[in-house]
């Protein structure tokens, strides 16, 4: 299959401290990719390496083929990064500041406007468009990002913690909406988080990720019966939040 | 890997949107049009002391000064100051003003992570923030200008030859030079400190600092090494020459001194002179192409001044890891 990621030996040093270390991992094309891991696991350090806003100490990214700290332009004209806690301009409309964000990817007007109009609709932020992003509640600055990431018609999308801060009933609103997304336009999807339940909710596969390192990869039901083989005949069903207890047990990992 | 330049794949237009927006942004801001207010209003100021005291001076019966239209911006009748220390007070001001919150209010906005995600370069965003305030700036300034120049030819009823415009022209490009010295100064500021308040504040201490400390300084050296009146001339000469390369790193004094020399034609020469090269010299004014090669060498220092304030940002902003918020 086609890989959309890859990454290979990535390193990330503040000082003395390995945020990202030696992370080899791979994301295939029209997969939703689920990095789980607790606060301060370099989970945005990844991401932005991989858009080239931060610059690796050793190893290599590969999006859409491209090396991101060489390529920036092109790769960022395919991927569409959400980042956590995603800022507007707040005295522009969610509309206008979709159409910037259409100006910056060079789309010509018109088209711009439509794909607006669209991907408001599918956002459900077509009553508000004309509301100041100032006003918006989280959730809906939350969805307005998702428009504003799919504006440029992204092969892949990237959200960083993209549930934070919304209520429950508008984070599965949400996540349905990227799974939809992803299903029926082929687009990759790396969503991180803390939230093992979202997590487990949409993605296909996931990664735990803690201190820097990808300690296991998988799909849920691969990675319970490789961590609890013994228990097979016992025909509990693990979930992830068994896998998760497995790498903090005793661990101390409160990060919450 | 591929190497090949992907330059061809850049499109301009999304710079000149980001321009655009930022020009938007400005014009439409509280502080720019409390700053343009206060300009304004010492302008009228200062163009009606001067107009005043050129009635009183009995205006264009003074035949040996030909440069009747240059008064605008440089005569005073001791009220307030003429136009050309107003610009030199508020320009910097202007300049700061424009820029002090260029990059920290994006960052702290959350809105960089978002721009710079787009496939734009990421200079384009230090680029836009000064193109657009140098932009502003000037249209201000050519407006203020040719709004004297008008006025000036409404009350007084002469046209200004075209040596006059040309030197007003020239002053007021020179000022916007001079404006975006500081615009860029206060970008810089706004690339390295995280608080808008804070880059501001740095901005404005810079200003006062060569306002008022720097020539202090220079006043306390000065004075311990002052020759005394009997000395030689050449340690006169040395002692001069000292004190005006000295002041000639303070953008304020490049640039008042390129004023005296553009807007007084009569103004021969920025440092010491000796007698002997003073010999022979008939006193007259200059041709504008002279004033503007007796002012180049402090034109270049402003220009240089700029320059590495620009580059200092570009060093610390092209690397920089972006986060959100």
């Amino acid at each position: 299959m086609e890989k959309v990621i890859e990454i290979s030996g990535l390193t990330k040093r503040y000082g003395t401290h390995t945020v990202v270390d030696n992370l080899d991992l791979s994301i295939a094309k029209g997969e939703i990719f689920g990095l789980l891991g607790p606060n301060g696991a370099g989970k945005s350090t990844t991401i932005l390496m991989l858009l080239g806003l931060s610059e690796p100490d050793a190893g290599t990214a590969r999006v859409c083929g491209l090396d991101p700290f060489r390529h920036p332009i092109k790769v960022k004209k395919k991927v569409g990064y959400l980042p956590e806690d995603v800022g507007f301009y707040d005295d522009y409309t969610g509309l206008n500041n979709l159409l910037y964000t259409a100006r910056l990817n060079d789309i010509p007007k018109e088209e711009g406007e439509r794909r607006a109009g669209q991907l408001l609709k599918r956002v459900g932020l077509t009553e508000e468009k004309d509301k100041k992003a100032g006003e918006y509640s989280r959730g809906m600055r939350q969805r307005l990002g998702l428009a504003d990431v799919l504006m440029k018609n992204p092969e892949v999308i990237i959200l960083d913690e993209p549930t934070l801060g919304i209520d429950p009933a508008g984070v599965r609103e949400f996540l349905e909406g990227i799974v939809q997304l992803s299903r029926e336009e082929g687009i990759t999807v790396l969503l991180s988080s803390h939230l093992l339940h979202q997590v487990q909710q949409v993605c296909d596969r996931v990664g735990i990720f803690v201190k820097g390192k990808l300690l296991a990869e998988g799909n849920i039901n691969t990675l319970a019966s490789q961590l609890f083989p013994a228990e097979k005949g016992k025909k509990k069903k693990y979930g992830l939040e068994d896998i998760y207890n497995h790498y903090f047990q005793g661990g101390g990992n409160n990060h919450e | 890997m591929n190497n090949k330049p992907y330059r061809d794949t850049i499109s301009l237009r999304p710079f000149w949107s980001m321009v655009q927006k930022e020009i938007t942004d400005h014009v439409r801001s509280w502080r720019f049009l409390i700053l343009l207010g206060i300009i304004v209003l010492t302008c009228i100021g200062s163009l009606y002391s001067s107009l005043s005291s050129m009635m009183k001076s009995g205006g264009a019966s003074n035949g040996e000064n030909a440069f009747f239209f240059l008064n605008l911006f440089t005569l005073s009748d001791g009220t307030l100051p003429s136009f050309f220390v107003f610009v030199a007070f508020l320009g910097p001001l202007l300049g700061i003003s424009l820029g002090f919150d260029a990059i920290n209010s994006e960052q702290s906005k959350g809105t960089l992570s978002r721009i710079l995600a787009q496939p734009i370069p990421r200079d384009y965003v230090l680029n836009a923030k000064f193109v657009a305030g140098v932009i502003v700036a000037a249209v201000m300034f050519f407006t203020l200008a040719f709004l004297v120049l008008g006025t000036g030819l409404i009350v007084l009823g002469s046209p200004p030859t075209p040596e006059e415009f040309l030197r007003i022209i020239f002053y007021t490009l020179l000022s916007v030079v001079y404006v975006s010295f500081w615009l860029n100064l206060s970008i810089l500021f706004s690339v390295r400190m995280k608080q808008p308040a804070t880059s501001a504040l740095s901005g404005l201490a810079v200003w006062l600092f060569f306002t008022v400390f720097y020539p202090l300084i220079i006043n306390v050296i000065l004075k311990s090494i002052q020759p005394s009146q009997f000395a030689p001339p050449a340690a006169l000469y040395l002692y001069e020459k000292f004190r005006f390369s000295l002041v000639q790193i303070i953008p304020n004094e490049l640039f008042s001194e390129i004023t005296s020399a553009l807007l007084m034609p009569g103004v021969r020469s920025l440092g010491p002179l000796t007698m002997e090269q003073l010999h022979g010299a008939i006193p007259g004014p200059l041709p504008v192409g002279q004033s503007l090669l007796i002012v180049w060498p402090q034109l270049t220092g402003l220009i240089a001044l700029t320059l590495l304030c620009f580059v200092l940002s570009y060093l610390s902003f092209m690397r920089r890891e972006i986060r959100s918020r």
